[in-house]
């Protein structure tokens, strides 16, 4: 087995005395997608500076595509590609200046070439004189993406990419990153989204700086050990009313005409479920436990062993 | 590719630049009218050398010798009797209240006594409160009056026995210089230098392309002598502008050595680009950088000898005026240029310019090594 293209352990980082990471240790796989989820403000960013050389951890050590990122943020800077989370390339250039410019700053050895097969790849040649702040949002996400591959990196971290950006844009880009790792591009990608998530060929949750999860999406719920029921019926309004604070049921929420009930102890949320379910005139099923739910879940409870 | 420094990197970041000074078309009309502009401006407006200055006349006997100097006057361009009979005390009173600029006192004894050939006397009493309103004016008087007696009297050579007393009133000293030109060289490079490079290094801050430009091989020193390269360029063009006018439009003396100004200029001029890019690294937003660019650029202004003279000020202001680089450069720009000093001359004012230069860069150096965590 190769060794892995990120390994991070105890990462450290604090700002104003407050711990934004928090004993971070995190291992990905030489050519695998790993997803990096959490709530905002949760430290994705943070920790993604951290592994791509533009912080210094405070304490914590770990090894990027072989680079130390103490002592070697220079070479991992050369074969990393950082997507940040705003579009960050120069708005008042064209899009081949702004090619250019990234080529020059990498010292691609064929610039030029470089620079215009990209813009074919993009199919963005007719408009390549086109000012970068003129596209929209979808067009600026591809551009950036373009912008970061050029230089043909190991690694590629993207920031919460596709915020702000329509669903088939999204798509596309998916299948884009999808690409690249079957190509033996190791991608780190964090997001909220849950169905870009199931994209992923391994998720981890973050929250408040502390790593809680970790694993293939089956594996994660399967972890979180929870169980759902849905309940069906013509008076869910009333149903929901009654769960909420019965015992075993730690969340609801209704789906359109249905309500989706969870909780940790499968026992007894059946039978909250069941006897709430017979009180309104409901039907209640099983259900699969969605990777939403264990979100939740695993949100909930870091805001309670933070308080 | 070097780990440290590439010239490559480096030309990379200075055609981005550039690229970009030349598409903010406001700013970059900005960059080379307002010195332009200033300088007609300020140096149209701001005239140490007035003309047709208001004028009382004290003349009790209007003889011919009289009505010859008061011409005489007249014709210099710099006086214009507003009351040609004044009284002694309503002339000090107009003076006073600063409606009239001179007194011209002709004494009533003054024709008879050039007739006869005594000492005649002429008092001129100036408001030198403004010490550069006057000395025109005054300075032109003692050949006025020599040639239009010797028309008047009809004699030869140059023995006239006339003289004429100057009362430079409410300051006697009279310091003035011809200053306004060499000072607004320092005055618009500041303006535009500092705040230029201070808002082009924010908004790399304030648009977010600062971390893209860290997450990429370039290294601070790249980064900063990328920035500060291009508007180096723009003070050389303003420069040119400047001293180009200065001798074309306002006929400035020029004595002293083009070499030791454009030298002054340079370290002046690297100086204020670098304190741009300190001030970027402390403020967040381009507002804010433009907010400390003005913090800096008043006082500046104001203490460095550029509005008032610097030798008025009190010794604590003196040793404040002395923290402004352009206090250095107004020094030497002005002794240069209207002196004629040489090198050696001004070179401890060039030494506190370098001075400056350097531990700004050290101090912009460190902070931004600090701003990269």
């Amino acid at each position: 087995m190769t060794a892995p293209a990120i390994e991070v352990s105890n990462l450290t980082k604090q700002f104003g005395g407050k711990a934004v990471v928090n004993n971070v240790t995190l291992s990905v796989r030489k050519g695998e997608i790993m997803g990096f989820l959490g709530p905002n403000g949760s430290g994705k960013t943070t920790t993604i500076r951290l592994m791509c050389g533009l912080l210094e951890p405070d304490s914590g050590e770990g090894r990027v595509l072989g680079h130390d990122i103490r002592t070697e943020r220079g070479a991992i800077k050369r074969k990393v590609g950082y997507m940040t989370q705003k579009f960050s390339f120069y708005e008042d250039l064209t899009i081949k200046e702004n090619l250019d410019f990234v080529a020059g700053l990498y010292g691609l050895p064929k610039r030029r070439e470089a620079v215009r097969e990209t813009l074919e790849d993009l199919g963005l040649t007719s408009r390549k004189d086109q000012l970068a702040g003129s596209l929209s949002g979808g067009w600026k996400q591809r551009l950036a993406l373009a912008a970061c591959v050029m230089h043909k990196p190991d690694l590629l971290m993207l920031d919460e990419p596709t915020a702000g950006v329509d669903p088939k844009a999204r798509r596309e880009f998916w299948d884009e990153i999808h690409a690249l790792a079957h190509g033996g591009l190791t991608v780190l990608v964090s997001t909220h989204y849950m169905d870009e998530a199931e994209r992923c060929h391994r998720i981890s949750y973050i929250s408040y700086g502390h790593l809680i999860a970790t694993g293939t999406v089956a594996e994660v719920v399967h972890n979180a050990g929870l169980t759902t029921m849905i309940i069906t019926g013509p008076n869910t309004g009333e149903a929901e009313k009654r769960l909420r604070g019965a015992d075993g049921v730690d969340q609801i929420a209704p789906f359109g005409a249905t309500l989706h009930v969870v909780g940790r102890d499968g026992d007894r949320l059946r039978a909250a479920a069941t006897r709430v379910a017979g009180e309104t005139g409901n039907v209640v099923n099983p259900a699969e436990t969605s990777l939403e739910d264990v979100f939740i879940q695993l949100m909930s409870a870091a805001t309670d062993n933070m308080q | 590719m070097s780990r440290y420094f590439s010239f490559g990197r480096l030309w990379v970041l200075l055609v981005k630049e550039v690229i970009q000074m030349r598409r903010d078309r406001i700013t970059f009309a900005m960059m080379l009218g307002m010195p332009l502009l200033q300088l007609i401006l300020f140096g149209f407006a701001i005239n140490t050398d007035p003309k047709a200055l208001p004028a009382a006349l004290v003349a009790p006997t209007q003889d011919r010798f009289t009505r010859a100097m008061v011409s005489a006057l007249e014709m210099t361009g710099y006086y214009r009797f507003i009351l040609p009979d004044a009284t002694a005390e309503g002339a000090e009173e107009l003076i006073a209240r600063g409606d009239v600029a001179f007194v011209v006192t002709v004494p009533s004894d003054f024709g008879r006594r050039i007739e006869r050939g005594d000492n005649a006397q002429i008092l001129i009493e100036a408001d030198a409160t403004d010490p550069s309103v006057a000395s025109g004016a005054i300075s032109t008087l003692q050949t006025v009056a020599s040639s239009a007696l010797t028309r008047e009297t009809g004699a030869t050579g140059s023995s006239l026995p006339v003289e004429i007393v100057v009362h430079r009133r409410y300051n006697p000293e009279g310091i003035t210089q011809y200053n306004i030109v060499p000072g607004l060289l320092g005055v618009i490079l500041q303006m535009t230098m500092v705040m230029m490079t201070s808002m082009a290094l924010t908004r790399e801050n304030e648009r977010g392309t600062m971390e893209n430009l860290l997450a990429m091989p370039a290294t601070p020193l790249e980064i900063m002598l990328g920035k500060i390269l291009p508007y180096l360029g723009v003070g050389g063009v303003q420069v040119a502008v400047v001293l180009a006018s200065a001798k074309v439009i306002f006929n400035v003396p020029f004595v002293g050595p083009l070499v030791v100004v454009l030298a002054g200029v340079f370290v002046f001029v690297l100086a204020l680009v670098i304190l741009g890019y300190l001030i970027s690294t402390v403020a967040r937003t381009q507002m804010q950088a433009m907010q400390l660019t003005f913090f800096f650029f008043l006082p500046s202004m104001l203490l460095s000898g550029f509005m008032f003279p610097y030798r008025g000020m009190p010794a604590w202001a003196q040793v404040l005026g002395e923290i402004f680089p352009l206090t250095h450069f107004l020094r030497l720009s002005r002794s240069v240029m209207l002196k004629g000093a040489g090198f050696s001359t001004v070179s401890g004012s060039f030494l506190a310019l370098i001075v400056f230069a350097l531990a700004l860069a050290l101090l912009a150096l460190r902070r931004f090594r600090k701003t990269l965590d």
